[in-house]
């Protein structure tokens, strides 16, 4: 028997578990009992007491068995392997599960009991593992079943464990979100262990390359990301002062005085921006954009370098349009009609009744949108990489060209690389910068919105 | 039941001094025409109400009034309606000081998301009547104690105007109203989301500001129109059917359609 047939075996019990309770509690209910819920209720706490408990050993078994199956075998190996270092158990435990699966290539004499153990731990954990949660199925078909009787508040019970298991599933995000913060924690410290965190956070100067030999001559590499801070800046203010104004703009534009013809053709029109991906962007960014900013630059007499944070943050502005008008236009659709009727009821004009009644009205969604296209225009790493070069330059101009956080965690990441020197490690210290300063924004957003929430309300 | 054919209003249509005249109003939404061959004054200083069942086009009549249904993209109106015998639909209007002249108030309280005080300044302030600081900070005082708010609100001018009850709501709207100095005020079912105690004030309010305005007020309640108006009008089916003084209305219609309105037997 395998896990495939195992897992069909549980969706039947769980589907006939349905069926019997359901019919069951049919035939109680035309005996002439009053039910207490309805017949499907029955039914679905059956399926759910035959179902979930066997699901749930079946989770918790496969996560604790490599763990304890490891630590039976350890005590099979030969004495002299015990007695060793953490990381000689490991080798010799990783040769002996090779050689169970018939990989190992020259069979050592002394690991042969521990296989001949493995093999048999594994047969016989296999046996327990499915018989086991076959029997928890079954049980709770059976205990359930005895259970069901008119007087019984399926309804209530149902409902207590769709809670818990919708509870789960939002606790499984948060979860997940805790645990990239923690790997990113951990490697970040790690990096820390090698360098400062001042330096890291305060220096100037970026160019991460270290020795790859012991014997090679060179730096042992400089970790100051300031530059990149900076880059990441810039041309995030660039890709928001193009992609705000433009955006709510057209936003009010599309809300305000379009015709219903127009706004039918020109909404998705603009939403198509969001779909392109950004590596189109990215080509638009170095093959049309950047040579046209400096032939422009070039013909006022400006030095402009091929890769230019203008280009990239232009671009970057064009993709991040569609987030702030489309989230903007839902937000002003929602400001309702009597607050424009008022409004024009007074004698104020359409563009006096935009900025002074919905505007404001709608203000907290808009720092919501604007929010958000920050986080995005912070993290994007494609156009960035293929149009503003990689020249970590601690400039302010425009022109130059810079470097941003992410696309430095993919240069630091991308090739061989082993993952305990400082450059690797430098990639998750940026990572954690980049979470914590969008977790900020993210904050600041949600706190922004939550003032004028009250103040409306 | 259809349009009447041949209908001419009943009873007394027209006013020695009139404020509004509407003549031979038609208004189409689309292919669908709301109101049908509508003439009648509103005179200066009077109170009209505007009563009929439901669907009968008296918002529709009553947005005329002030050019509101322009800004209902498939909204059509023939026919003239004469402010001061001035003709509002004549193309040379701008809509922006007549409907400072015409203001309006709503069916729901419609508070803008501003402090109490911004709500009634951002009329002066859009149409520039106030030079100074002082003088808006009067304005604001003024139409607050002419809707009889102003005891109420004098504390807290700068807390949002949405945290007012529903009846203070209702009054902050008509100040907001009064403070750019209409002449005329439409007034849509003004209290139709409020209990009775916030009604009486309101239909208190009415009565005084009919000293310095003309007002037309849309109405479900006959008690209500009963009590603050001295002309009624009644619609049906986009048609004005009669036109009277209030308490003849009531009391003894000339139209058997309003008869059958006023005693309940449709509407
Ligand atoms: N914006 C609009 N678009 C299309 N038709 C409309 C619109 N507004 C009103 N109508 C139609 O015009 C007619 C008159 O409507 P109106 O709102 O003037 O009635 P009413 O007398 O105010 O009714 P109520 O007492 O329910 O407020 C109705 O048949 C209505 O369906
Ligand atoms: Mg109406």
């Amino acid at each position: 028997m395998n896990y495939s047939s195992l897992l069909i075996a549980i969706v039947i019990l769980f589907g006939g578990a349905y069926l019997l309770g359901r019919n069951r509690a049919r035939a109680l209910a035309s005996a002439g009992g009053s039910l207490h819920s309805l017949p499907t209720h029955y039914g679905a706490l059956m399926a759910l007491w035959t179902g979930l408990p066997a699901v749930l050993l079946l989770l918790l078994w496969s996560i604790l068995q490599g763990p304890v199956v490891d630590a039976l075998l350890v005590k099979q190996l030969p004495a002299a392997i015990q007695q060793g270092t953490d990381i000689e158990i490991q080798l010799a435990l990783s040769k002996v599960h090779n050689l169970a699966q018939g990989a190992g290539l020259a069979a050592d004499a002394s690991l042969q009991p521990a296989v001949e153990h493995l093999l048999a731990l594994e047969q016989r954990n296999r046996v327990l593992h499915m018989g086991g949660a076959l029997v928890i199925a079954l049980l709770g078909l059976g205990l359930s079943w005895r259970r069901l009787r008119p007087s019984l508040r399926a309804r209530t019970e149902v409902e207590r464990i769709v809670s818990v298991l919708l509870f789960t599933s939002s606790g499984i995000a948060v979860l997940t979100t805790f645990g990239i913060l923690a790997s990113v924690l951990y490697e970040a410290w790690a990096f820390f262990q090698k360098v400062n965190v001042f330096e890291f956070l305060f220096g100037t100067t970026w160019s991460p390359q270290v020795a790859l030999r012991e014997d090679q001559s060179g730096s042992s590499g400089s970790f100051g990301a300031v530059p990149l801070f900076t880059g990441t800046l810039l041309i995030s203010l660039i890709a928001m002062s193009i992609a705000v104004p433009v955006g709510l703009m057209s936003a009010i534009y599309l809300s305000e005085y379009a015709t219903p013809t127009v706004r039918k053709y020109a909404k998705p029109a603009l939403e198509v921006l969001a779909g392109i991906p950004t590596v189109v962007y990215g080509f638009f960014a170095v093959l049309t954009v950047a040579p046209m900013v400096r032939d422009i630059g070039v013909s006022m007499g400006l030095d402009v370098s091929s890769e230019s944070a203008l280009a990239a943050g232009l671009v970057m502005g064009i993709m991040i349009i569609p987030f702030v008008s489309s989230l903007s236009d839902d937000v002003i659709n929602a400001v309702p009609q009597s607050l424009r009727d008022g409004s024009y009821g007074l004698g104020a004009t359409r563009s006096e009744t935009v900025r002074q009644v919905i505007i404001p009205a709608a203000l907290p969604g808009i720092v919501g949108a604007v929010m958000l296209a920050v986080s995005r225009a912070i993290g994007e790493t494609m156009i960035v990489a293929m149009a503003a070069g990689l020249a970590a330059n601690l400039t302010a101009n425009p022109l130059d060209s810079v470097t941003t956080v992410t696309v430095q965690i993919v240069t630091l990441l991308v090739g061989d690389q082993e993952f305990d020197s400082p450059k690797t490690l430098a990639a998750f210290a940026l990572g954690l910068v980049l979470f914590l300063v969008t977790l900020t924004l993210n904050f600041i957003a949600l706190k922004v919105v939550q003032k004028y929430r009250e103040q409306y309300d | 039941m259809s349009i009447i054919e041949n209908h001419t209003t009943n009873g007394q249509a027209f006013s020695e001094a009139p404020k509004l005249q509407a003549r031979n109003v038609d208004v189409f939404y689309g292919d669908k025409q709301a109101i049908y061959d509508v003439s009648f004054d509103i005179g200066a200083n009077e109170v009209i109400a505007l009563i009929g069942p439901s669907g009968c086009g008296k918002s529709t009549f009553l947005r005329c009034l002030n050019r509101m249904n322009d800004t209902i993209d498939i909204c059509r109106i023939e026919g003239d309606i004469l402010l001061d015998e001035e003709n509002i639909y004549d193309p040379k209007v701008d809509v922006v000081p007549l409907r400072a002249r015409v203001g309006m108030v709503f069916q729901k309280p419609n508070p803008f998301p501003k402090s109490i005080y911004d709500n009634i300044a951002y009329g002066p302030r859009i149409h520039g009547l106030a030079q100074s600081r002082v003088e808006l900070d009067e304005i604001v005082e003024r139409s607050l104690q002419r809707a009889g708010l102003w005891n109420e609100v004098k504390d807290r001018l700068h807390s949002p105007g949405t945290g007012l009850s529903g009846g203070q709501q209702q009054r902050l709207c008509i100040a907001r109203t009064i403070a750019v100095d209409p002449e005329v005020i439409l007034m849509d079912e003004p209290c139709s989301a409020l209990d009775p105690i916030a009604t009486a004030k309101i239909e208190e309010l009415i009565d005084e500001l009919r000293e310095n305005y003309t007002i037309a007020i849309v109405t479900h309640s006959m008690q209500q129109a009963a009590r603050v108006s001295q002309r009624t009008a009644y619609f049906h089916m986009g048609q004005l059917i009669e036109v009277n003084p209030t308490d003849q209305v009531f009391t003894t219609p000339e139209h058997s359609l309003t008869e059958a309105y006023i005693t309940g037997r449709f509407g």
